[in-house]
């Protein structure tokens, strides 16, 4: 009886979360969706509490309790501008789940189990064991605990494939051999291994690609559990968290006009510097603070980019003050946002919305471009290589064919740097040695903070 | 798993795939970071297979390693359910800011 109860309770729960997915098409059916996925987890959560194999339920309290804590304490504590870190804890946290159930059920059947279910499981601790190493070296570059620049060393594809094949050989033997414990801890520890070569050589610049494929290699370490317990609700749930990472995944490569090939082993860091050699004509403008104030202050139309400059500078408060005091002077104010800004898809969007700057006033680049040309001024904060024209003008750039903000179209570009470095990836930028823009150098939050002064005085 | 719980078990992964294709193609950028975080806690629900791993008692290992799992997924329903409602509730329409 009690097991129609639970298969029931997995359906209602499959539903709702799709229904919740579904309302994350607009900001305004998004919260009422989240809420029906979170009744469809708590039934299921219920419904497997009833499950007849259960003999005690001390261990699962304490998991369930220690489970809960940390969790709420990560999502009431974390800021926005970290948000990229606790994703990535939180795909570690989600593989590490799988590879342990996948662990956990070898040990349960050991050499009994049939080609199927040790296929499933076996792709259940690969793609655990890889995205749990992989995030958690993901969260450790995002943090700044292990520097930011791609770690590559000569023959890495080559190393990297090797291993990769010697994962998959013994995986394919124990399919047939699946009684070889040792081989199996073998495969879940290259596995592991794996997951940090993968991510050791991307550079920070990458990361929203490298975090859309750890959310996607999470959600199918999920699928195949759902394979190997012969589990609706988790097949499908794992299936959409597989697929929303797959599709931001390519979003992401496409906004950067790259393949995910070369994301993944093209090691772009290095290729960059290679290029840097590249000599620019003329100097770089510095203005000065009060007059940016006043041609913000008699401008029609301003447009602020930002860029991961604006999160480590914490200051997107800052950027809506000065939204603020435009607009009450009648500026049209917009804010362009570039699908890899930052260092997760949609990074910008929430730093923006924490500082209370009403989603209308985001646009994306489509949208944005067509209007620089009548743009007064356009305020880049923080940003860099989604700004960099070369990407248009370029062939041989490195960025050749990225899709780019093209600021360089307003009739008067400002840029916001704290100094005269080549930023996150190293690469040169035309766009701050031509003649339509200015540097405003120092800390972005601080130079925004007194420029709302100045405006107000203007 | 026969081969017929395999068969069904991969109409439900395809009918998965198209339908979250369809879903997830239709969340605006704007909206991506807390697709991200939802989709995370959605794939916690991998904690009720760890739930029954943790409590029948199977073996030492397992019910060490299910406990360990059941703590990690509800970090991530728990911890991906509050953030999302977090960041949604600060998307706001221009209108409702200009009232505050």
């Amino acid at each position: 009886m009690e097991k129609i109860f639970i298969e029931l309770s997995y359906l209602l729960a499959s539903i709702l979360f799709i229904l919740g997915l579904k309302g994350l098409s607009h900001p305004e059916t998004a919260k009422r969706g989240m809420h029906l996925a979170e009744f469809g987890m708590l039934m299921a959560i219920i419904g497997t509490l009833l499950h007849h194999h259960i003999v005690s339920y001390t261990w699962i309290i304490a998991g369930l309790s220690i489970g809960s804590l940390v969790g709420l304490a990560m999502g009431l504590w974390v800021p926005m501008t970290a948000m990229p870190q606790r994703t990535a804890l939180s795909h570690a946290f989600g593989a590490f789940a799988a590879a342990l159930v996948g662990i956990s059920e070898y040990f349960r059947h050991g050499g009994h189990l049939g080609k199927i279910e040790m296929s499933a499981l076996g792709f259940e601790v690969m793609f655990g064991s890889l995205t749990t190493t992989g995030s958690l070296l993901a969260f450790a570059k995002l943090q700044g605990l292990v520097r930011g620049t791609p770690m590559t060393y000569k023959g890495q594809n080559v190393f990297n494939m090797t291993l990769l094949a010697a994962t998959v050989g013994i995986f394919i033997y124990l399919i047939f051999v699946p009684g070889s414990m040792p081989l199996f801890f073998a495969m879940a520890g290259l596995a592991f291994i794996f997951g940090l070569l993968l991510v050791m050589p991307i550079g920070s610049a990458d990361m929203p690609v490298v975090m859309s494929l750890l959310n996607s290699y999470a959600g199918l370490a999920s699928a195949a559990t759902g394979f190997v317990l012969d589990n609706n609700v988790l097949i499908i749930a794992g299936t959409l968290d597989g697929f929303s990472g797959f599709i931001l995944s390519i979003l992401m490569c496409r906004a950067m006009n790259r393949s995910i090939t070369n994301v993944l082993f093209g090691a772009f860091g290095s290729a960059a510097t290679a290029a840097a050699g590249t000599d620019h004509q003329g100097s770089m403008r510095e203005v000065g603070l009060e007059d940016i104030a006043t041609q913000l202050a008699y401008a029609n139309k301003v447009v602020f980019v930002p860029g991961y400059g604006l999160a480590t500078a914490q200051a997107q408060h800052a950027v809506r003050e000065l939204a603020d005091v435009l607009e009450k002077r009648g500026v049209t104010v917009k804010y362009g946002i570039h699908p890899v800004a930052g260092r997760m898809p949609g990074h910008m969007n929430v730093l923006l919305a924490e500082a209370n700057v009403p989603y209308s006033s985001l646009y994306e680049l489509e949208q944005i471009n067509p209007e620089f040309p009548t743009t007064d001024v356009a305020v880049v904060i923080g940003a860099n290589d989604v700004v960099n024209p070369d990407a248009r003008d370029n062939p041989t750039s490195p960025i050749a064919g990225m899709p780019i903000l093209e600021v360089d179209k307003s009739k008067s570009v400002v840029v916001l740097k704290r100094g005269q470095g080549k930023g996150f990836s190293g690469l040169e930028n035309p766009l701050f040695f031509k003649p339509v823009t200015g540097m405003l150098y120092g800390d972005a939050k601080d130079t925004l903070t007194r420029l709302v002064q100045a405006v107000q005085h203007a | 798993m026969t081969a017929d719980t395999l068969i069904s078990a991969l109409y439900v992964f395809a009918l998965a795939a198209f339908l979250g294709y369809q879903v997830i193609s239709r969340v605006p950028p704007l909206l991506h970071t807390p697709l991200m975080s939802a989709t995370n806690a959605i794939s916690g629900i991998s904690l009720v297979g760890s739930i029954v791993t943790a409590g029948a008692n199977y073996n030492r290992v397992s019910t060490i390693l299910g406990t360990i799992a059941v703590a990690c997924a509800t970090t991530n329903v728990v911890g991906g359910f509050v953030i999302t409602d977090r960041m949604l509730k600060m998307f706001k329409r221009k209108d409702v800011v200009k009232k505050d």
